[in-house]
Order: structure tokens, then C-alpha cells, then sequence
């Protein structure tokens, strides 16, 4: 019954992207943006450039993920398809955690591919990649699943705006700093392991932790 | 279990829960904790600025600690009640319990901000730096954001009921930042002291240190129970507004 339902879930979220696929490039683009305001604002220079490279980087995933963190349950809300959810015959939570991981794979990870190319812009260092991919790909599911519970929070107000920025970010602070950390560690040549096992372990709480969460949100914040 | 007198603490206990109720008990006891809590932070102050000796090493600038310290004890532990109270609210479904824990929030975020303008004065003379991204400054920060977020979110929804549930959620999670706070001397290398007042064993402050700091610990708290108290009232007179008993209690005013 899980299976069948996230199966369906997973159908129609994507048929819903492919009919407006167009958006899926929209965080990229912001990335994108965002890396070539910084290395103007820092001068273009090269030397000035390759060292903020990884936080930059990072800092541009975060605030991609942060802008498209609204539209995680908004349309599901207004179309009544949460009632739904509320009324079907599989735990809340699942859903919830189906639709923060397809979210994730249509938001996050395009720009997270797109991350090698963004480097190149901001004269990563070569050697700082791989470190920088693997703290991306442990940490911005967990932004993901910390964003469901913040986005569960605010369905009930018509705007969000800048709310669900003040909500989100410090939670966001603890994965950033292992984060940009692991990277930072890498380019002074201490072990990156630690940060990134942190992060690992971060991810698997959150997993457990915030669709629980987030569907309690969700039934306070749905009326 | 039977005995009367329990009976008759349960019995006021539940009657506390009604709104009229719970405005008298506000209206005649905030006063008395906001004089008494006065009173006690200027006995602590007192003992602070005239009676304590300089520290040998820091030597007066020391004294902003006794602010300091009873502040940041206060942020957190206004910010476990303001949970506690969330979490009765969200279980039970006691109005007052909602009422509560959404007064708790601008009182915290007002410790807090006392706490780190304080600790910023003290760090100009003693480090060298207004401010330093170290563990425990920064998870204070979060903290303050924490308490602006269960505000901005309690502001932004329209029906009361559902913004007190929803920001008594968020702090309910934000619990989880209190122990990160509490251990981040212990944890991470810090430049903020470690802990150097300790309730069980022997602190590492001179015990001549202590008494007007236990002064303002006391006076802080009776200052927050007269300032919950006040708001608390305020937010349930505003939601009872359209009652028989407030437009009563207006009348009697006149």
C-alpha cells in the first residue's frame, strides 16, 4: 500500500514537472546568478576568487534550495489534494517524505550537477570538488527535509516571503557549518571525514525525524 | 488521594484555565512580582557594583557578568518553558497554556538580546572584539532567531488559535538548540569561558562572588513571571474582547 502510493505520488509530481519543465532550471539559474555577483563584487581575480570558491558555492545551493522551499506543499494545499493526503489510507508522514525527496531531485540536484561548471567560474580548486560534491549531496537533503518542516509551518499564510527565510536559516546553520567545514578542512589538508561523517549522521536523523515533523506541522498549520 | 486540600489545589488549578479567572489572578499578582523582582535586582546590583571586590585579573569590568549571566540563564530557560507550555497547549488544547507560551517569546528574545549586548561591551575591553563567530555567541544568535521566528510566525497567521499552535510547534523543535547551547564551552574549543559556576561541587567563582549574583537570579525570574503575567493578560483580554466579562470590566473602569 506504501509502495503504490508513493508510487503514484511520485507519477504525478513528476508529470506536474514535466508539463512546467521549464522550472526545473530556475534554481540553477539563481546559482548561477549568485556566483556571478560574488565574483564581481569580489573583483573577478582570480586569487581572490579560489579561496571563498567552496562557501560561495555552497552558500548559492542553500539559498537556491531556500527560494523554491515554498512551493514544497503550497499547490497540494490550494487544490485541496492535502486534504487528501490527510484522508488516505497511508501515514502522513510517508507522503511527506516522498514529496521532500522528489522535491529535492527537482530542485536541488540541477543545481547541485550544475556545481562542477559554477566552479569553474569561481576558480574552484580542482582538488576541492569531490570533498565539495559529497557535503552537497549528504547536506542539501537534509536543508530539504528541515525546509518541509518550515514549509509545513507557514502553509496556513497566503505570502510566506521573507518568514520562511527567518524560520529557515538558522536551521540551516549547523549544516552549513559541517558543510562549508568539511570543504574548508580539505583545503587545509586535515581530514574532511569527520565533518562529512557528521553530516552522514545529520541526514539519517533528519530522515527519521522531520517527515514526523513536518506532518505534525501540517496538521496544525492545515485547517 | 481524596484529601481535601488537593481537591481544592486541583479545583483552583482548573478554574485558573478560565479566562476571567486567570485576569484577576494576572491583574492582582503582577504587580507584587514585578515590585518584589525589583526590589531583589537592586539588592543583587547593590552587592554587585559597591560590595564585591575587583577581580585581580579583569578588574571591574567583571561586573557587567552580573547581567550577563542571569540573562543568558534566563534565555534559555524561558525558551524551555515557552516548549513546555507549547507542548501542554498542543496536546490538550488549554487556551491559557497557548496564551502562555506565545508571551514567553518577546520576553526571551529580550533576555537574549541582553545577553549578547552585554557579553559584546564585556568582549570589547577583555577580548579585543565586539563580537566573534565562536560557538557560543553564534548558537545565542540562533536562539534570538528562534524567538523572532515564533513571533514573526505567531504575528503572521490570521486566526489565533492556529498561529499560537503552529509558532508553539516551532518552538517545540527549537528545543533541540538548548543543549547545543548549554555544552558548546564544553564541546567545542571555545574563546567564551567555560562553566565556572557549578550547582552540584565546588564552583570555580569565590563564593564572596556569588551571593549578588544569586540576588539577580531570583530577581530576574520574579521580574519574568510579572512580565508574563502582564502579557499574558493583555493577549487574553484581546481574545476574550468580544465577551460579556471584558466589555464588564471596561464598563467598571469608566
Amino acid at each position: 500500500m506504501m509502495r503504490r502510493a508513493a508510487g503514484a505520488l511520485v507519477t504525478r509530481d513528476l508529470r506536474l514537472l514535466w508539463t512546467r519543465r521549464g522550472d526545473a532550471f530556475q534554481p540553477a539559474l539563481f546559482a548561477l546568478l549568485m556566483v556571478m555577483l560574488f565574483a564581481l563584487a569580489l573583483g573577478g581575480d582570480a586569487k581572490a576568487l579560489a579561496p571563498v570558491a567552496s562557501a560561495v558555492l555552497w552558500l548559492a545551493v542553500l539559498l537556491a534550495g531556500l527560494l523554491s522551499l515554498d512551493s514544497m506543499f503550497r499547490g497540494d494545499a490550494e487544490d485541496g489534494s492535502l486534504e487528501q493526503w490527510m484522508l488516505a489510507p497511508v501515514p502522513l508522514w510517508w507522503l511527506v517524505l516522498v514529496r521532500t525527496l522528489v522535491h529535492w531531485a527537482s530542485t536541488a540536484l540541477p543545481v547541485i550537477l550544475a556545481v562542477p561548471m559554477l566552479g569553474e567560474l569561481l576558480h574552484l580548486p580542482r582538488a576541492q570538488l569531490p570533498v565539495l560534491m559529497v557535503s552537497l549531496m549528504l547536506g542539501t537533503p537534509i536543508l530539504s527535509l528541515l525546509g518541509a518542516v518550515v514549509a509545513a509551518l507557514t502553509i496556513g499564510m497566503r505570502r510566506a516571503g521573507v518568514l520562511v527565510a527567518l524560520l529557515a536559516l538558522p536551521l540551516y546553520v549547523p549544516v552549513l557549518v559541517f558543510g562549508a567545514g568539511a570543504v574548508a578542512a580539505s583545503a587545509q589538508g586535515l581530514d574532511a571525514v569527520g565533518a562529512l561523517l557528521l553530516l552522514g549522521a545529520g541526514l539519517v536523523l533528519a530522515l527519521v525525524l522531520a517527515p514526523l515533523a513536518a506532518a505534525a506541522a501540517l496538521r496544525i498549520a492545515h485547517n | 488521594m481524596n484529601s481535601p486540600v488537593l481537591d481544592r489545589l486541583i479545583r483552583w488549578f482548573h478554574q485558573l484555565g478560565s479566562p476571567p479567572t486567570f485576569d484577576r489572578f494576572a491583574a492582582r499578582w503582577a504587580p507584587w512580582a514585578y515590585v518584589l523582582g525589583l526590589l531583589t535586582m537592586a539588592v543583587g546590583l547593590y552587592g554587585a557594583l559597591f560590595q564585591v571586590p575587583a577581580d585581580y585579573q579583569q578588574g571591574d569590568s567583571f561586573r557587567i557578568l552580573y547581567i550577563h549571566v542571569p540573562s543568558a540563564w534566563m534565555s534559555m530557560a524561558i525558551f524551555a518553558l515557552m516548549a513546555f507550555y507549547a507542548a501542554i497547549g498542543l496536546v490538550w488544547r488549554i487556551k491559557l497554556c497557548e496564551i502562555l507560551a506565545m508571551s514567553c517569546a518577546p520576553i526571551g528574545a529580550a533576555f537574549t538580546l541582553i545577553t549578547l549586548a552585554t557579553g559584546s561591551i564585556w568582549g570589547k575591553p577583555m577580548w579585543g572584539t565586539w563580537w566573534e563567530w565562536d560557538p557560543r555567541l553564534t548558537t545565542e544568535l540562533i536562539l534570538l532567531f528562534l524567538y523572532l521566528g515564533v513571533m514573526g510566525l505567531y504575528a503572521a497567521i490570521d486566526d489565533r488559535r492556529n498561529a499560537a499552535r503552529a509558532a508553539g510547534f516551532l518552538a517545540i523543535v527549537g528545543v533541540a538548540l538548548l543543549p547545543v547551547i548549554r555544552w558548546s564551552v564544553v564541546w567545542w574549543n571555545s574563546l567564551h569561558q567555560g562553566q565556572t559556576i557549578r550547582m552540584f561541587g565546588e564552583s570555580s567563582m569565590d563564593a564572596s562572588m556569588l551571593a549578588p549574583l544569586a540576588w539577580m537570579v531570583v530577581g530576574t525570574h520574579l521580574w519574568f513571571v510579572g512580565s508574563l503575567l502582564t502579557r499574558a493578560r493583555a493577549d487574553n483580554l484581546v481574545r476574550e474582547s468580544g465577551k460579556d466579562w471584558v466589555a464588564r470590566l471596561v464598563e467598571a473602569r469608566r
